[in-house]
């Protein structure tokens, strides 16, 4: 059922400063692009609250480059993304899993700290973010702080964001030059689909030894999951069937894939499971970004 | 935290857009903000304060319908209608950025616009044309 419209107050600050200000008492919420939070409204399940409408913060946009990262602002759109020419060349798994979150109209309006804030298991852009060793500057009104991306999600929907704190950017290292990117996202359709299992991998191999990996997948567990187990399996490995094989056997102990209304438990473990050894087998074949 | 697309067809009688899902999957509400198209049911009211906003009646020029509009009427772009505004505005939208898009790229352009008639060879049909009579 339809939200009661007069049961929420939807107030725009004038600045960072101002936001950050609100933030700070109890009971507000940010409210970005409002892909995810909108539908929520729609069904009758969005919290009437206090919202702070942060999509006109001007000073939470734009891509910075400097010669060791690239630092986007929390309102980047998944438009923005793809547009960004360093991104599309050193970060291609982003890009790709910006293309294929929603459609067009989806793509102006979401943004990357929303799809972290809003913290489903089910996001495309985070497994990416996760391989690329992502950063997060999170705000507060007498304060910032930079966390590691690997950790933030603590639980299903939970993660380590103070109710008084703002994610303000998120900060991605220049080093994965000459690694192998794969990003796979298995849906019903190619766009405006929920993952059913999405993957994200990268690896830098040398004469078929694999020097370091990162390998993420959502949807198959309750935040989205880099599987370090796995990695640590293959790191400093020569690849090769039998490799491939027990990685395969560790993964099956490390995801915790379940039923739900997009897939089951089983087509998803058999997805991760397929995913991992097509990136696997074609690794050295894949171009090099 | 109105919707647009109730401002829209409530308060300004503007009942061009539609609404088909109310949930952002299926591109019935298209609107331009700012020339950028969006699903106007996700889009608060008050985050479009300053904003240019285009719906379905501003496309025709007067009584001169655009040239994506005609090429709808010509080669049955239109069944049942109800996606139809929201494909034109993104059809349109896609060539303001790209005058001559290739068949795949049509098909990325509207893949946030559903058509439940299953009308869409037509209308990938329609937007060919359009750009053809544009050249």
């Amino acid at each position: 059922m339809r939200a009661y419209i007069p049961g929420y107050e939807l107030v725009t600050p004038t600045s960072l400063n101002d936001a950050l200000k609100l933030i700070a008492e109890p009971g507000w919420k940010p409210f970005a692009g409002g892909t995810d939070l909108m539908v929520l409204l729609e069904s009758g399940k969005l919290e009437p609250r206090r919202y702070i409408n942060i999509w006109p913060l001007d000073e939470l946009r734009g891509i910075e480059a400097t010669p060791d990262s690239i630092t986007l602002g929390a309102l980047t759109t998944y438009t923005d993304v793809q547009a960004n020419q360093i991104l599309r060349k050193e970060f291609p798994m982003l890009c790709q899993a910006a293309s294929e979150t929603g459609g067009l109209a989806i793509q102006n309006r979401g943004t990357i700290g929303g799809n972290i804030a809003n913290a489903s298991p089910a996001a495309d852009t985070p497994p990416a973010l996760l391989a690329y060793d992502a950063e997060i500057e999170l705000r507060s009104k007498d304060d910032s702080r930079w966390l590691p991306y690997q950790g933030f999600h603590t639980g299903y929907k939970q993660m380590l964001l103070r109710p008084d704190e703002l994610l303000t950017r998120i900060r991605l290292p220049r080093n994965k030059s000459g690694w192998t990117h794969y990003f796979r996202k298995v849906g019903t359709r190619k766009a405006q689909a929920i993952s059913k299992v999405c993957f994200s991998a990268v690896a830098h191999v040398h004469d078929d030894r694999v020097v370091d990996t990162r390998l993420v997948f959502g949807s198959v567990a309750p935040v989205v999951m880099r599987c370090v187990n796995v990695e640590n399996e293959l790191r400093d490995r020569v690849i090769n069937t039998d490799l491939i094989k027990s990685a395969g056997q560790i993964l099956r102990k490390e995801i915790a894939p379940i039923d739900d209304i997009r897939s089951s438990a089983p087509y998803r473990l058999q997805v991760a499971l397929n995913l991992l050894t097509d990136f696997l087998s074609n690794l050295g074949s894949q171009p090099k970004h | 935290m109105a919707r647009l697309l109730d401002v829209l067809r409530e308060e300004l009688k503007l009942t061009g857009t539609k609404e088909g899902c109310g949930e952002g999957e299926c591109g019935a509400c298209t609107v331009l903000i700012d020339g950028q198209i969006v699903n106007s049911c996700l889009v608060p009211v008050a985050q479009i304060e300053g904003s240019n906003i285009k719906t379905i009646e501003g496309v025709a020029q007067e009584s001169n319908l655009h040239a994506v509009q005609q090429a709808f009427i010509d080669h049955g772009g239109a069944q049942c209608g109800i996606c139809t505004p929201g494909m034109v505005l993104a059809a349109i939208n896609l060539l303001d950025r790209n005058p001559t898009p290739s068949e795949s790229e049509i098909r990325t352009g509207l893949a946030g616009n559903l058509c439940r008639c299953t009308g869409y060879m037509k209308i990938f049909e329609s937007i060919v044309k359009a750009c053809q009579s544009n050249r």
